[in-house]
């Protein structure tokens, strides 16, 4: 095993552009590296991203290889795994890192089985040990545990989960080197035939969420919320029963089923909190909760909590914090 | 006949599992088991395409003796056969072991068109072994599937990419994992359970597999992850303030603590 060596990040892109868990991943990755002594490589496959190349550097990679065809543009499953896996077996790296996304979360596994070698998924810590191994932290059971993992193949990989890690700060200073690699294509086995964008909020992306629950009474009365969210910048949030009942469409759905979020404030409002839905939100850096029974799970991980009915409670709120704004 | 294989999990429920927090493990006694919710989706999407063009379809779990009853209640719900790989040497397996047990059973099926799997279950939350299934059968796979537009030549599938949706196409044999959205699983008709419970569950075991599959890549002995403790975090240090009384008091001292916090405002 002591033939592999140094840390290596996927770089994820899909039409041209890098997704921000990829510096986050270059963040963590630096800080891995830099223990182990060892180099911070970073494979990015793209259509014409020479500067984006350029910028992985910046955020902390010491070399890029870079995979460039007009085909790549987009996700191409089967080839991006074939070079992933050829450029691995040539580097040979002790830890390769992809971010938890739905493109990263398809193509890892099949990365991982084409060399043979374990992956753990979504994670939301890595550490090193005494013997240098990768110990990758991870949630499972509904997020109500959390298991920890080791490797005996190699590379190590994980999955690691958007908006954990910390990315570096920019630095236009830093150099390193961009190799281009040769494309090997063969059939991709997969077409995509069209791509329709929903025009729909990304609450995975939002700073600020308000949720509504089944403490609302009917599908109006999530314009209680908007107010508040629009005092707040934020989005509207919904727990799963008021999208199975076709209140809120599904895009701002919070839960297991749903999307994960991990927003600077969430703001509960007639959730109960159950264990799916605790399960999406519960690393929120401010939880508030406004619920009418006292018992409710949700104020188990809030950090402020109201005990009322969100009817009264969020109005008062939302003039109260309109009202101190400046301007 | 397009032939469908569902590979499915029986899981615990989650609202009644229990956690011990001192021994830092999963009390799987403590709730019944159940299909994960996931692969109810999967089973359902497969059964549609059979109503609709005439199919065959076989659900498979790798699991303890008690298993069976997932794989009775699949096919209560409208699969065609269930085989269930049953041995201890399959235990304490993880994805990427699970999934070439999987896929060996499938090989061992002979042609299959059609692998549809859960996107993800509900204990282990990886969302691995589908597609580690397809990489190990060297067929294309398309995850996060939440519509089928098309099922003839070739198949056409809707791939939800966090916001965007790819229309993909793929010949067969193909795998997908299906979200929640693509539909709703039927609820099995009573006389639909009382055939299930008289149907045969064919059993698998670990020599049985071992002709067309490598059994030191079986269970624990064949994982290349391991687990090295679990723990059960108590509450995660949140303050915990919890306001109450009329709502126009308790709005305010709400909207202290959020200007107090930076939070009062558009923090963009």
């Amino acid at each position: 095993m002591k033939d592999h060596k140094g840390v290596m990040i996927y770089a994820e892109q899909r039409g041209g552009k890098i997704h921000p868990v990829s510096y986050e991943l270059l963040g963590k990755g630096r800080e891995i590296a830099d223990k182990l002594n060892v180099e911070l490589s970073s494979v990015l496959l793209g259509s014409q991203m020479v500067e984006e190349a350029q910028e992985l550097i910046y955020y902390g990679a010491d070399t890029v290889f870079l995979y460039d065809h007009a085909n790549f543009r987009e996700f191409d499953l089967i080839n991006y795994k074939r070079n992933i896996v050829r450029l691995i077996e040539e580097v040979r790296p002790e830890i390769l890192l992809l971010g938890a996304t739905h493109l990263g979360r398809s193509l890892g596994p099949r990365i991982a089985v084409a060399l043979s070698t374990g992956l753990t998924a979504d994670c939301i810590g890595l550490d090193i040990d005494e013997q240098d191994n990768l110990v990758q932290i991870r949630p499972a059971f509904s997020g109500n545990i959390l298991a920890y993992i080791r490797t005996s193949t190699r590379p190590q990989m994980a999955t690691i989960r958007y908006k954990v890690m910390q990315k570096r700060e920019r630095d236009p200073g830093r150099r390193g080197e961009v190799v281009r690699k040769d494309v090997e294509l063969g059939d991709p086995l997969l077409a995509l035939v069209g791509k329709e964008s929903s025009s729909g909020v990304n609450i995975a992306e939002a700073d600020v969420i308000v949720s509504g629950g089944r403490g609302l009474k009917k599908p109006e009365d999530f314009k209680i919320l908007e107010g508040l969210a629009e005092v707040l910048g934020g989005v509207i949030g919904s727990s799963r029963p008021l999208v199975d009942d076709g209140w809120i469409g599904k895009e701002h759905q919070v839960g297991f089923s749903g999307n994960t979020v991990k927003p600077k404030l969430y703001v509960a409002c007639g959730v109960s909190g159950s264990p799916q839905h605790l399960a999406g939100m519960r690393t929120s850096d401010i939880i508030v909760a406004v619920n009418s029974d006292p018992s409710a799970p949700i104020f188990r991980i809030a950090d402020y909590g109201v005990v009322g009915d969100l009817y009264e409670v969020v109005p008062k709120l939302t003039d109260e914090l309109r009202r101190r704004q400046p301007g | 006949m397009i032939s469908i294989v569902v590979p499915i999990k029986q899981v615990p429920d989650m609202e009644r599992v229990k956690f011990d927090k001192e021994k830092g493990t999963v009390d799987r006694s403590s709730a019944p088991g159940e299909i994960n919710p996931f692969d109810l989706n999967a089973l359902e999407a497969a059964v549609q395409i059979k109503e609709k063009l005439g199919a065959t379809v076989t659900t498979i779990s790798m699991g303890p003796p008690q298993a069976e009853a997932a794989l009775r209640d699949a096919l209560s719900r409208g699969a065609d056969r269930g085989i269930l790989l049953v041995d201890r040497a399959f235990a304490g397996a993880d994805t990427w072991a699970t999934s070439y047990t999987l896929a060996s059973a499938i090989q061992r099926l002979g042609q299959t068109d059609l692998i549809v799997c859960g996107e993800k279950t509900v204990d282990g939350d990886t969302g691995q072994v589908g597609p580690e299934i397809a990489e190990w059968l060297d067929i294309p796979h398309v995850a996060y599937v939440s519509e089928i537009r098309n099922v003839g030549e070739k198949m056409v599938v809707v791939c939800d990419m966090e916001g965007d949706r790819y229309l993909m196409e793929s010949r067969f044999p193909l795998l997908i994992t299906v979200t929640k959205d693509i539909n709703s699983p039927r609820l099995p008709s009573f006389s639909d359970k009382l055939k299930a419970r008289k149907a045969e569950i064919e059993k698998c075991t670990a020599e049985e597999l071992s002709a067309v599959a490598d059994a030191s890549r079986f269970g624990l002995k064949g994982s290349p992850t391991r687990l090295s403790k679990i723990i059960v975090p108590s509450e995660e240090g949140r303050k915990g303030e919890i306001f109450r009384g009329n709502p126009e008091e308790t709005a305010l001292r709400l909207a202290d603590a959020l200007k107090e916090g930076g939070l009062s405002e558009n923090v963009k």
